[in-house]
């Protein structure tokens, strides 16, 4: 093709109209029924059918443009944008060192300014965001460190949250007892899951993870007795701190403070919780890293006969692995059930999967900064897309295939190295071309 | 007795359905390797395009049933195809290079883009089609219960065996099936040899895609109502359909797509209705652990 060949020369205007009238000619052959007729249910309950051509005319003009300006100057934007890309990496690594401890910074402050101006949205946004990022983080232990990709990480959640509201509703257990206890009987069902997969590798072990997701649902949903089926369980009690609760009497943490009562107060303090447990969740899974089971698990992502030919017991480490995740998803599952007064089977559903596992994705896997940068990125975007709210979840498909297909290591690329030299050394280029030559290859 | 007979009927109707849609993951899979995630939904937008050809026939005066469907069924065939054809194009071909997880989370988001498409273009509320083939036949009369056999699974079956039939002889005897299982076998020696690696794997979502629109008319025929989800339970019983008669084999798919339908039916008729997806999901699991080659499938030997 003439076109790779000389990057900056356009090919013939005429090659770049067929082109686009192909894929014009496409888009019409997709959209004419799809979109050109709409099909309504009639006053007689019959379906009644409207056309919409105008729309089709619109879609395919935009994909006929679309094509021929890909054509004509596809070439020329991707070099500009190669162009672009060392002086980003030039950028990114002076800045890169501060920008966790400035997000943390944020993360810590300024929810304090919210409660202050009285906001109450933005802090419940920021607990969404939070508590994405630390499912994220329990997320990427499995799918990012280890390499196995969970597609029912919703299961945990959901096994954290009814474990919580189960004991809250059933024994009366607070939030901070019930919490540790949510997290183990996650990580048994990680370990649940984890035994019948354990030889399946790669999309079989996709596939399975799925159903098991789908299994516990369908268990909490048809359960009636346990779970309360579809009406989920209402009345889940918030958490206290140190025993006081967030409410307007004598005993309340306002009172007993001595500060005014504000209902945002919980909000606030719910929001706090959630960040030490994501905090919790990065802490453990850095240290982890530099553990002889993380080195395993990142062993077993990259080669798994490699893994078992260094007598790597892959058994164990692809069930810690599983027990690790879960028991974060079960954690963030308790705080969510505890910040909903509210749970049913409705909240638990592939979508929600799939949404853990785009943050994950795109935050390029393994990397735990991209992680929060992904999850912060994804529900502000979600916001802000509120009132196109038929598009979204559109848009976000859409995301995950192309963040696959131009930045398959994710929005934030830059993954931790897991080994680090104890001296950071520059190895001037001379040295290394001279060893090149030397060497007897 | 009779009421098995019924059920079995019953299940062999679902099974060929399943079976349909069960060959588009395992040619797929037989090819290149990857779970096409978004096959259940290809599967869901032929429904959708059979109902709306559908209406667009009555709406122009064409009411005779059998040209009809016909019609629908070739209108069908031909735009999923193409769906199917921009789907490979668009979110599989950029990823032959990439890491292995590349084109599963890439199938993940081509299939949340097609769900939400659907649901945006046509809404979300379910869309009924009153019933087209009516009428049966009654085989045989029980003391109390009447084994029926309606002319719409006849239909199911029958045109489930025609495809079929097609679809074998296209596989064992054309040009572009023998250059199928060449690309099966080693895509690098098939590319080597002088085939059209791209344009075969295009083709085998093409016919994946055209045998879904199939089971998609089939399955609008059959239930009479569809939705925009419907396409992921669908496909994930298709999958364990073909992971249960083994993967990458055609026969094992559609033997596959039978065995699930019978045990869904079964299961519904004889336990409970509101676990026969608990069942379906169990076997998918129970099947890896024990048989993970399948029924039919050639055991798998990894190579370093």
């Amino acid at each position: 093709m003439p076109r790779e060949s000389e990057p900056f020369k356009p090919p013939a205007l005429a090659a770049a109209l067929k082109e686009a009238a192909i894929a014009a000619a496409i888009a019409f052959g997709l959209f004419v029924l799809m979109v050109g007729i709409k099909t309504d249910q009639g006053p007689t309950g019959a379906l009644v059918i409207t056309t919409r051509f105008g729309t089709v005319g619109v879609l395919v003009g935009g994909v006929f443009a679309g094509a021929f300006l890909r054509a004509l100057f596809g070439a020329r934007i991707k070099a500009s944008f190669d162009f672009l890309i060392p002086t980003w990496r030039t950028i990114a690594a002076h800045i890169g060192p501060y920008v966790p401890a400035l997000l943390l910074a944020f993360a810590l402050i300024a929810p304090i300014c919210f409660y202050a101006v009285g906001n109450r949205y933005l802090i419940d946004l920021g607990i969404l965001i939070v508590t994405y990022t630390m499912l994220g983080l329990g997320l990427n232990i499995v799918v990012g460190l280890a390499g196995l990709l969970d597609l029912g990480y919703v299961a945990f959640y959901a096994v954290g949250a009814y474990s919580y509201a189960l004991l809250a509703h059933h024994f009366g257990l607070s939030f901070w007892i019930c919490l540790p206890v949510a997290g183990i009987l996650a990580a048994f069902a990680g370990i649940l899951l984890g035994f019948p997969v354990l030889r399946l590798r790669g999309d079989y072990l996709a596939i399975v993870t799925l159903g098991f997701g789908e299994i516990i649902r369908l268990i909490l949903l048809n359960w009636q007795d346990l779970t309360g089926g579809p009406n989920g369980i209402v009345g889940i009690p918030g958490p206290s701190f140190f025993g006081l609760p967030f409410n307007s009497s004598e005993k309340g943490f306002a009172a007993t403070f001595g500060i005014p009562f504000s209902p945002t107060q919980k909000y606030l303090y719910l929001y706090y919780v959630i960040l030490a447990l994501a905090l919790l969740t990065n802490w453990v899974s850095l240290r982890l890293r530099r553990l002889p089971i993380g080195r395993a698990w990142e062993a077993l992502r990259e080669d798994e006969i490699a893994c078992r030919a260094l007598g790597i017991n892959t058994t164990t480490t692809k069930l810690t692995a599983f027990a690790m995740g879960a028991m974060f998803g079960g954690f963030a599952g308790a705080f969510y059930a505890t910040r909903q007064n509210f749970i049913s089977p409705e909240s638990f559903n592939f979508s929600e999967s799939a949404f853990v596992l785009a943050i994950v994705v795109l935050g390029g896997m393994g990397s735990q900064l991209g992680v929060a940068v992904a999850a912060t990125v994804m529900l502000g975007a979600f916001e802000l897309l509120r009132e196109f709210d038929q598009y979204r979840m559109l848009v976000f498909g859409a995301a995950m295939v192309a963040v696959m297909i131009y930045r398959p290591r994710g929005l934030v690329s830059a993954r931790t190295p897991s080994v680090f030299l104890r001296r950071r050394k520059d190895v001037p280029p001379e040295l290394v071309a001279e060893a090149r030559t030397e060497s007897p290859a | 007795m009779e009421y098995f007979v019924q059920q079995l009927i019953n299940g062999i109707t679902l099974g060929s359905i399943y079976g349909l849609i069960a060959i588009g993951y395992t040619m797929v899979y037989g090819i290149i390797g990857m779970i096409n995630f978004a096959h259940g939904d290809v599967f869901m937008v032929g429904a959708f395009l059979a109902l709306i050809a559908f209406l667009v026939l009555v709406a122009i005066g064409i009411t005779a049933v059998p040209l009809a469907l016909l019609l629908v069924l070739l209108v069908s065939m031909a735009l999923t195809a193409l769906y199917g054809w921009t789907v490979e194009r668009i979110a599989y071909r950029p990823l032959r290079q990439s890491f292995r997880l590349a084109p599963l989370i890439s199938a993940i988001g081509m299939s949340i883009v097609l769900q939400n498409y659907v649901q945006v273009a046509q809404g979300a509320r379910v869309k009924p089609l009153p019933p087209l083939i009516r009428g049966g036949y009654t085989v045989f009369e029980g003391n109390d219960f009447a084994v029926r056999l309606s002319n719409i699974q006849i239909i199911v079956v029958v045109a489930t065996l025609i495809v079929m039939a097609g679809f074998s002889y296209l596989v064992a005897r054309t040009r572009l099936g023998r250059n199928m299982r060449a690309c099966e076998q080693d895509l690098k020696m098939a590319a080597l040899s002088g085939i059209d690696v791209d344009r075969t794997i295009s083709l085998t979502f093409v016919i994946g895609a055209a045998l879904a629109a199939v089971a998609g008319l089939m399955f609008l025929l059959y239930y009479g109502v569809i939705d925009f989800f419907i396409g992921f339970l669908a496909g994930v019983k298709a999958f364990t359909a073909a992971v249960l008669g083994g993967i990458g084999s055609l026969p094992g798919a559609m033997l596959g797509g039978i065995l699930i339908g019978l045990i869904e039916t079964m299961w519904s008729a004889y336990f409970s209705i509101e676990y026969k997806d608990v069942a379906a999901f169990s076997i998918l699991i129970i099947v890896l652990i024990f048989l993970p080659t399948g029924i039919l499938g050639r055991p798998e030997v990894e190579k370093v």
